[in-house]
């Protein structure tokens, strides 16, 4: 029973595996040449003053970000619908129902367009 | 897991509303600001269009069967709670044309998230799975919170908000959680499978007792029952005043449907565990809304802690049970209804220019100056006071003969005597206005809108006062289904 789940184990250590190879073998090969101009912040411009938590930050990245939430969520759903349409006895109400669905997002994403949370600036 | 034509019919009303508050949303990018006022007609018609079907249904044989496997059923208690709910909708829009040209606040946003949130409050009302409930709530309450917030030049409107939407989160996390140990113990969300499920007692473990007072706490909170109800005042206060009445009488009829089918429907089994957990937050309710209520100066807030105390009664109504509890759980909440927006409608037409209007003084001596707009004050206070002959008194009447033919006097004693506490703030403004001089010039709004919405509400506060027995009749029948 247990033994079911392996794939996933190997799955995960595989990834961390990866993960860690990656950053080793680039931290061997990659040139590495610091001094002090290239390690002040943007390595360019000009010297970062104070926090960023106490500093001035886009109110936009918030609208942004909710988008970003709302729409990959959704999108998710999109994910498990794929797998039972195949399903012949329910795949005709799954489609009309995830076009619904998929009709109320564009709603959403038309009227956070239109209203500009799209644009940057 | 197939559904059919049956269960599209079934639903129809609230795609209607849903539907119809999505297109808005697009609409409203064509209308010009000084006509948003197409916006709420339009969304009034879309409740009427509602009402129509929902109407509809009664006669067709989708009524009293459970559709999408057994998530939502349309039975005569739920068609009644809707109309209720169309109602308060339909007066809080008509309550706002005014409202939003004064505070400036005049988009379309403002009607179709009035939409939104009618959306989930049918469903609320018609839900009969603790998921569809748990989402309609959820529904039903997001689109608020905006609303409450929707001065934003106010900061006790941003307060109110900021308040509302954590507590509201938090409270929603509370029930989940509460439904989840419900699954945990009975393998079902479906209500009626629940009762199956927890008629054999061996189910009836202290793990059922955790359940009981998470969903008390949780739905405690959407209906602002002490002592849950610490974000209410600050809501009502802030908020702007047609939302505060929306607030008051659509979401908390439709938390109260939600309520009333979970306890009476799905842990009716359970009666012994949790009438007492009810029995206390009701008469909690009663004691503190009604005493915390003499103290305030600001009538918003005032009738904020009203609300509070009348959620007591409505509780009262749930905790008798039976036929008799739910219906007048059901009358109370369509006189709730009329006589708090009528109130509201009275405190926004002295809502003009400089003059908030928001403070008990301001209405001091306002029948030497406004007899008419008096009277009708005098009205919805005696009836949210309880006096006859008006419909508070059929409604507290109905909930008190319920708990007496249950045996419950001692509840029913408190009530009584709650009611008189709560008698002496609503009388305090009639004596203000009555027997008082003016101190202040009064101006007063004038907008067809306020005119037909007092008219609807007082006439609804005498009508379900001085002619009860056709409406309770159908209270009943309706309350029966569950």
């Amino acid at each position: 029973m247990l033994l079911n789940y392996l794939p996933v184990l190997l799955m995960s250590g595989f990834a961390a595996f990866m993960a860690g190879m990656i950053l080793y073998v680039s931290s061997i090969l990659s040139p590495h040449h610091p001094y002090r101009e290239k390690l002040t912040a943007w390595e360019c411009g000009m010297e970062p003053v104070g926090d960023a938590d106490t500093g001035h930050f886009r109110v936009h990245f918030f609208i942004i970000a909710i988008l970003f939430i709302l729409f990959d969520v959704e999108t998710l759903f999109l994910l498990p619908w794929a797998v039972v349409i195949a399903d012949k006895s329910i795949s005709l109400l799954a489609y009309i129902e995830m076009f619904i669905f998929i009709g109320v997002l564009a709603v959403g994403l038309v009227y956070a367009w239109a209203k500009g949370a799209l644009d940057w600036i | 897991m197939i559904f059919g034509l049956r269960d599209v019919m079934a639903v129809i009303p609230e795609a209607i509303v849903a539907g119809a508050a999505c297109l808005l949303l697009l609409v409203d990018f064509l209308i010009a600001k000084k006509r948003k006022i197409i916006v709420a007609a339009l969304s009034i018609a879309a409740v009427a269009a509602a009402a129509f079907f929902s109407l509809y249904l009664v006669g067709t044989d989708v009524m009293w069967k459970k559709v999408f496997a057994g998530m939502f059923v349309v039975d005569g208690f739920s068609t009644f709670f809707k109309f209720v709910l169309y109602l308060a909708t339909v007066l809080s829009m008509m309550l706002s044309f005014h409202y939003v040209k004064e505070e400036d606040i005049n988009t379309g946003e403002y009607y179709t998230l009035m939409l939104f949130s009618l959306s989930g409050m049918m469903i609320a009302a018609s839900a009969s799975d603790l998921l569809s409930i748990y989402v309609a709530v959820e529904l039903m309450s997001i689109p608020v919170y905006v609303l409450v917030g929707f001065l934003q030049k106010d900061a006790r409107s941003n307060e109110a908000a900021m308040k509302y939407v954590i507590l509201g989160a938090f409270s929603s996390g509370v029930l989940l959680y509460g439904i989840s140990f419900i699954y945990g113990i009975t393998g079902t969300t479906e209500l009626s499978a629940v009762a199956g499920a927890l008629a054999d007692p061996s189910m009836h473990t202290p793990a059922l007792s955790i359940a009981i007072i998470m969903l008390v706490a949780g739905f405690g909170f959407k209906i602002a029952g002490v002592p849950f109800h610490m974000w209410a005042p600050d809501a009502y206060e802030g908020a702007p005043t047609p939302i505060t009445g929306f607030m008051s009488a659509g979401p908390k009829a439709a938390a109260c449907a939600a309520v009333l089918r979970v306890f009476t429907e799905g842990l009716q089994p359970a009666y012994s565990r949790w009438v007492v957990i009810v029995a206390i937050v009701a008469v909690l309710s009663l004691v503190y809304g009604n005493i915390v209520a003499i103290a305030q100066k600001n009538i918003k807030r005032m009738l904020a802690y009203s609300s509070i105390g009348h959620v007591g009664y409505a509780l009262l109504g749930l905790v008798a049970g039976g036929t008799e509890g739910a219906s007048s759980v059901m009358y109370y909440m369509a006189v709730y209804a009329f006589m708090n927006l009528g109130a509201f409608s009275i405190i926004i037409m002295m809502r003009k220019g400089e003059q908030k209007g928001e403070m008990i003084e301001d209405y001091t001596g306002l029948a030497k100056t406004r007899g008419g707009m008096a009277l009708l004050m005098l009205i919805f206070m005696f009836s949210l006071a309880g006096l006859p002959p008006t419909a508070g008194f059929i409604g507290k009447f109905y909930i008190f003969m319920a708990l007496i033919h249950k045996g419950m006097v001692g509840l029913a004693v408190i009530a009584v005597l709650m009611s008189a506490v709560g008698a002496y703030f609503y009388i305090r403004i009639v004596m203000l206005m009555y027997m008082k001089d003016p101190v202040n010039p009064v101006e007063t709004a004038s907008s067809r809108g306020l005119y037909y919405a007092l008219a609807i509400a007082a006439a609804g506060t005498i009508l379900l006062g001085v002619y009860p027995g056709y409406f309770i009749k159908l209270a009943q029948m309706a309350g029966g289904s569950l």
